[in-house]
């Protein structure tokens, strides 16, 4: 029932995910999706609210299991390796699956910390020069360095929103992920910012495997490659971003992207 | 005649005023074109009560405060009062004596000089009863007049009613500052009278604590009034030995019922943790005295410490860190619950696992509510003092060794206050002069907290 579009360059799945169903209780959020998650594009899935996008994103670094009532079927592989199998290492997992959140949520610590935070959980660095360098790589690739290398020592819940966002890319980047989730980045922030972390996606991409979850249909069209449209729960077509918003397959995806609903 | 039956006068007056506003304002409802007010006819009826009682109650207050004198100033003047004793207690004796006589509250005097004031004191008091009640009725009359000819169909009474209730909540408000400011202001007089006899020197820097209520007053000895073994016997036990009971059970549990128990446990044990406080000290006291020293005895006994006491500083300052664990647990408890989610979400997402996440993020951002907890445990367990007196002994004791008998300041006040000393001994003033100082150490305490968290705090938001 999933359209998937049959002119796809034939990639390396980074992620792939088979029937996967979610389930908050009883209820049914997520309805046997199917995808596969390239590493040299950027993905987005689209939706109104409600359709299970961010659900599904949440699953594929396992966050959704801090929710008691959430329960995931069906099978999600990392580079071929089932993530929810018995023995997983969840800790390891969120290392190699990072994440940036719809609300900016830096730390209450300084800059620097809320860089160095993820390297020392994971004994990333030895010593402080090491750690230096890993916060001044992370800073340049989130384009925050030019901006805060003289108050690395301010707090980070003292930098605008924009900025806030870029250090939690930053901090996400720091433990050298390979793939990155963004769940909805720019729906606090302003335009400008929004372009920054638009800009600075297409400079992440072909690094990381980035995913990422958008209200905004002009966004996926600018920042990705593929595009996922998922209606109540299920992904109802999956294709190039070009081809998704100027040739879409299902009368649900046209209706969607030419604003009749959502 | 008294007070409560003005304020009776008043509340009867305001409900009349209440009741008389709404008509009004009921009237304009029907009168006015569309059937709408500026305000709700209560709010008219409120305002117009309000006017009537405030005014009223402030000068019930002040009227209580000046009318007996008034009366005793009129039956001064009365000519059997000329041959009173001039001075002293006899003349406030025979005064009492015949007002009581007067109000109906003693059946007849015992003093015959009295007995000519009887009279006069009567007439007073009805002659002052009857301008209370006048002023009272004529205050309250000016007041709704006042309120009750400013009403209109267009008048804001609903703003205005606000305004009043601000400051009610304003003045509630202030009487808890008063309070205060009236306990430390008594408590300096009697504090400077006890410096007055022994120099603050002796009293903060001695060491021997042991005064006597039976010496001569005029001339007590300073070395018998070292507060230091209080002072030190007050730390070690409440903030010492009780805080390492109380914050580490504290927030370990505050840590577990937050971020690993699942809710139907929590829901059963957090109300159980918190009977905890509602616990007398008393029965702690008990618990201390009869089982936990006796235990810390003969364990004494048997790690071969010679002549173990039965009462000791460890038995009443474990006890109390029980007492207190409920105090940092539930503060630490609602700071760490307080803490966003996206922090928790954040940390997890960065591959940090449960107790890491807790150590560096949530902990830290709960800082100053789990600060602020400890400080209320540690200013509770300074203020204790039947667990003391009943596990600790009432002997000042200067020493480290948490097996000895010790006491505390709140004990020494208690003993001081309620020993044979006669009030201006300086036995029984010494206990003013522990209570300013403990008030000034918790105060410092709370405002070094407060810096401190000031500082430190890793504010979210």
């Amino acid at each position: 029932m999933t359209v998937v579009h049959d002119n796809l360059e034939p990639t390396e799945a980074k992620m792939s995910a088979t029937d996967v169903s979610v389930f908050y209780g009883d209820k049914k959020a997520i309805d046997s999706v199917s995808i596969d998650i390239p590493t040299e594009y950027v993905t987005a899935f689209i939706g109104p609210s409600g359709c299970g996008k961010s659900t599904f994103l949440r699953t594929l670094n396992r966050m959704n299991d801090t929710i008691p009532t959430a329960r995931v079927e069906g099978m999600i592989e990392l580079d071929g390796q089932d993530i929810y199998r018995s023995g997983m290492d969840v800790v390891q997992l969120r290392a190699r699956v990072g994440m940036v959140f719809q609300k900016p949520n830096p730390f209450p610590k300084s800059i620097y910390d809320n860089i160095a935070y993820g390297p020392k959980i994971h004994g990333l660095a030895e010593g402080k020069d090491e750690l230096d360098a890993i916060v001044e790589k992370s800073l340049k690739r989130a384009g925050l360095w030019e901006e805060v290398k003289d108050r690395l020592q301010d707090s980070g819940t003292a930098l605008s929103g924009g900025q806030q966002q870029r250090l939690c890319i930053a901090r996400a980047i720091a433990v050298d992920p390979e793939v990155i989730l963004m769940d909805e980045p720019c729906s606090a922030l302003d335009p400008i910012a929004t372009a920054k972390i638009e800009e600075l996606i297409a400079e992440l991409n072909g690094r990381y495997a980035i995913v990422i979850v958008t209200h905004s249909m002009q966004q996926a069209a600018r920042v990705s490659q593929r595009t996922a449209f998922f209606h109540l729960g299920k992904m109802v077509e999956y294709g190039r971003t070009s081809d998704i918003f100027t040739n879409p397959h299902e009368k649900r995806t046209q209706d969607y992207i030419t604003g009749r609903y959502g | 005649m008294s007070p409560a039956i003005l304020l009776l006068l008043a509340l009867g007056l305001g409900l009349a005023g209440w009741l008389a506003a709404r008509a009004r304002a009921w009237t304009f409802r029907r009168e006015s074109a569309n059937g709408r007010l500026a305000s709700l006819p209560t709010y008219h009826a409120w305002y117009v009560a309000l006017w009537i009682v405030l005014p009223v109650l402030v000068f019930v207050a002040l009227w209580g405060a000046i009318a007996p004198g008034l009366v005793s100033q009129s039956v001064l003047a009365d000519p059997a009062a000329a041959d009173l004793p001039v001075f002293g207690f006899e003349r406030q004796t025979i005064l009492n004596e015949a007002r009581a006589v007067a109000t109906g509250a003693a059946p007849a005097v015992f003093n015959p000089q009295a007995a000519a004031l009887v009279e006069p004191y009567r007439d007073a008091l009805s002659h002052y009863n009857l301008i209370g009640i006048a002023v009272t009725v004529l205050i309250a009359f000016l007041g709704g007049a006042y309120a009750f000819l400013r009403l209109r169909p267009d008048f804001a009474a609903r703003t205005k009613v606000e305004r009043i209730v601000m400051s009610i909540l304003l003045g509630a408000s202030l009487v808890a500052i008063l309070t205060t400011i009236g306990i430390l202001a008594s408590l300096i007089f009697e504090t400077v009278r006890f410096f007055g006899m022994v120099s603050p020197i002796d009293f903060l820097f001695g060491t021997h604590w042991g005064p006597d209520p039976m010496a001569n007053p005029d001339n007590p000895d300073p070395s018998r009034y070292g507060a230091v073994p209080l002072f030190w016997g007050t730390l070690f036990i409440g903030a010492i030995i009780a805080m390492i009971v109380a914050i580490p059970l504290g927030l370990m549990s505050a840590i577990y019922l937050t971020q690993y128990a699942n809710p139907r446990l929590r829901k059963w044990i957090k109300p159980a943790l918190e009977i905890l406080a509602g616990v007398p000290t008393v029965v702690y006291g008990y618990f201390a005295a009869l089982t936990i020293a006796p235990a810390i005895r003969d364990i004494a006994l048997k790690l071969g410490v010679t002549n173990p006491s039965t009462e000791s500083a460890l038995a009443a300052g474990l006890v109390m860190g029980v007492m207190i664990i409920p105090f940092v647990s539930s503060m630490a408890d609602d700071s760490i619950t307080a803490v966003p989610q996206a922090m928790r979400d954040g940390s997890l997402a960065m591959g940090a696992t449960t107790s890491e996440t807790i150590r560096r993020v949530l902990v830290p951002a709960a800082l100053p509510g789990i600060v602020a907890g400890i400080m209320l445990a540690i200013s509770r367990a300074i203020g204790e003092t039947m667990i003391v007196v009943m596990a600790a002994s009432t002997a000042a004791n200067l020493s480290a060794n948490p097996l000895d008998r010790m006491t505390t300041v709140t004990v020494q006040i208690v003993k001081m206050l309620t020993g044979e000393g006669s009030f201006d001994h300086p036995a029984t003033l010494s206990a003013f002069a522990l209570g300013f100082v403990l008030f000034l150490v918790t105060l410092g305490l709370n405002f070094i907290a407060l810096s401190v968290v000031k500082r430190y705090r890793e504010a979210y938001d």
